[in-house]
């Protein structure tokens, strides 16, 4: 058979494909002809063929995330670090390598699939590369409380929010560790205001990084995670007030709300994909349960205004407990008792501050599981449906189970 | 040492970092390098406790011996794919050494080709996933997926000639590295088992310094 060189350098073109098994019957059958004429072709046939063979060992050990932990505490207690990440800010770093890691193993195709991320006023529909911008949108608020760059191009900075004319922030802050009761506190209801300025930073963002291949869009949210805890490593200062524009909380509340909806949405995309995800480690999920909890009463205070009649003995079951009817509105508390590796409890006041003063026991006891608490703080279970531990008012616990998803948002 | 123009400059960044004491660098060196560490022992080691002990120590290593890394020498992705090969190897060696104690010379035979083939094999794992990326990801389209490269090409929204061009110019550099290996140990396939025995780690780290890095050029991200 004689052949062009044009011929010749088609088919040594094809090489790499058909060793790779790449190619139609027809030209695989081009190929075996030209080579058992051609000795410079099947020669490097052979080559490619040979490193292809090795391809087909099998894939290394999955890396199980709690490596991660293992091999950082093994390190730290051989050599302490001079510039630790401060506690608050591990759960964050924690769960954004966690998501990442995820991140790295997804082909072509799983960045294109949908994930869907629910909420209590409905759900989202983003791909795994939106998911990151809304996640590096909300982060932009803590970087620029650290005094770094917002990663969201141009517009209006993310405290700016008269210019921006979404109308005034509500002003309203989380208590802090002690567990004061905010003076006026107050949940929006709905999508609404309160969401519109993450929701349009998300958009911004998205806009930007849309036609960027998702493995760069990964590589910038992966930097800013980085740099964040890095400068609250080098200065921490949990108290540094961060501004969210619906709500501000101190840096260290903020750090776990980051760590929060990093893992929730992680595990929006993991389910997205057909990919396990781990949840927190506990000491981590605890963090995230305390905070849940101190932001409850803002929760509740929301649903109290927007459904009197879910309150007190509305909901009634006749257990017939001291709290019933009237006297039900003054100072209750219910004791959340986690159980599973996050264990540990918390009192939650129901009423809010103008209700009068906290006396007395708590007028129920509710146990669940650690996990399953911040899922119904994510709106992702149904409070009827959840599996709870039930002592003294059920109605009490229905109102604590029916207030924690208003916790999530967009 | 030709890498690509940032890379010498954040790996000696993360050092100073490190030596700095600061956590978070260390928090970075693992999820930079965690897979590639973590799959080298694992592959090598077919273990997941040696794997993960193996994977504690080589960044173990790093943090409490951060000047022992010389950029000068090639990236850190280099400086510790080169330990913990070494290291697992050495380990599976003492493994298996123990294994075949009580057999005659024919086992230790067997036992030097099985770690060559061990090892081999975990060099092109680790070339595969050192491949720059769009090289790799055409790959594992055809080959993993089993789709033609017409097919790839569209999927990747690049050209044919492109994909045929990338399956090539990957297996080449994958062969390159089988090349090299086997010199290294001056023989034979796993498939054709014949006796050589050429454990210099020093030198054969270097190497393996240069070729990652190499590898590391056209690599965009």
């Amino acid at each position: 058979m004689t052949i062009t060189d044009e011929q010749h350098e088609a088919l040594r073109s094809l090489l790499g494909a058909w060793a790779l098994g790449a190619v139609q019957p027809r030209e695989g059958a081009e190929v075996e002809a030209h080579l058992t004429g051609c000795p410079e072709c099947a020669e490097h046939a052979e080559r490619l063929r040979e490193a292809a063979g090795w391809l087909s060992v099998e894939e290394p050990l999955d890396q199980p995330a709690a490596l991660r932990k293992q091999v950082l505490d093994w390190c730290l207690a051989r050599r302490p670090a001079d510039l630790p990440v401060p506690a608050w800010g591990m759960p964050y770093a924690a769960e954004t390598a966690k998501f990442d890691a995820l991140l790295r193993d997804l082909g072509p195709e799983e960045w294109q699939e949908v994930a869907e991320l629910p909420w209590h006023g409905g759900t989202e529909y983003l791909r795994p590369a939106e998911v990151l911008c809304h996640l590096a949108a909300v982060d932009g608020y803590l970087a620029v409380a650290l005094g770094l760059p917002d990663p969201v191009p141009s517009g209006t900075g993310p405290t700016g929010t008269a210019a921006s004319g979404t109308g005034p922030a509500a002003e309203r802050r989380v208590p802090p560790q002690e567990a004061v009761l905010p003076s006026v506190p107050r949940v929006p209801q709905q999508a609404g205001r309160p969401w519109a300025r993450i929701a349009e930073r998300t958009a911004r963002l998205t806009a930007e990084q849309a036609g960027q291949p998702p493995q760069r869009v990964r590589a910038r949210w992966r930097r800013h995670c980085h740099r964040l805890v890095r400068s609250a490593a080098l200065a921490p200062q949990g108290n540094t007030p961060v501004d969210f524009g619906f709500v501000t909380v101190p840096l260290r509340d903020a750090f776990v709300d980051r760590a929060f909806e990093c893992y929730v949405h992680g595990e929006d995309v993991a389910r997205a994909v057909a990919y396990p995800y781990d949840p927190p480690a506990p000491q981590h999920l605890r963090q995230m349960i305390d905070l849940a909890v101190r932001m409850l009463p803002l929760a509740l205070a929301g649903q109290r205004a927007a459904h009197p009649e879910l309150t007190g003995a509305a909901v009634g079951a006749p257990d017939g407990g001291p709290g019933r009817a009237v006297g039900a509105r003054t100072g209750r508390r219910v004791r959340l008792v986690i159980d599973g590796p996050a264990a540990g409890e918390w009192l939650i006041p129901l009423d809010g501050p103008e209700a009068g003063p906290l006396v007395g026991e708590p007028v129920a006891v509710m146990v669940l599981d650690g996990l399953e608490f911040c899922q119904l703080a994510a709106a992702h279970r149904d409070p009827d449906r959840l599996p709870v531990g039930e002592h003294g008012d059920r109605a009490a616990i229905r109102e604590v189970l029916r207030a924690t998803p208003l916790l999530s948002r967009p | 040492m030709a890498t690509t123009d940032g890379a010498p400059r954040r790996d000696e960044q993360l050092q100073r970092r490190l030596a700095r004491g600061e956590e978070t660098a260390l928090g970075e060196l693992y999820d930079q390098l965690a897979p590639m560490v973590h799959g080298l022992a694992g592959r090598i080691l077919a273990d997941q406790t040696a794997a993960a002990q193996l994977t504690r120590e080589i960044f173990a290593h790093v943090w409490e011996h951060p000047e022992a890394f010389d950029p000068a020498r090639g990236s850190l992705r280099a400086w510790l794919g080169a330990l913990t090969h070494r290291r697992a190897v050495d380990r599976l060696r003492a493994r298996r050494a123990a294994e075949a104690g009580f057999a005659g010379d024919d086992a230790q035979d067997g036992v030097h080709d099985e770690i060559r083939a061990v090892a081999t094999a975990a060099r092109v794992q680790y070339a595969v996933a050192a491949l720059p990326q769009p090289l790799r990801e055409t790959i594992a389209e055809s080959y993993y997926d089993g789709r033609t490269y017409q097919e790839t090409a569209r999927r990747l929204g690049i050209s044919e000639q492109a994909a045929k061009q990338r399956m090539r110019q990957g297996l080449e550099l994958l062969a390159t590295e089988l090349e090299q290996e086997r010199a290294r140990h001056r023989g034979p396939t796993p498939a054709d088992p014949g006796r050589a025995d050429a454990d210099d780690a020093d030198s054969s780290d270097t190497e393996r310094a240069d070729g990652s890095a190499r590898w590391k050029e056209g690599g965009g991200t």
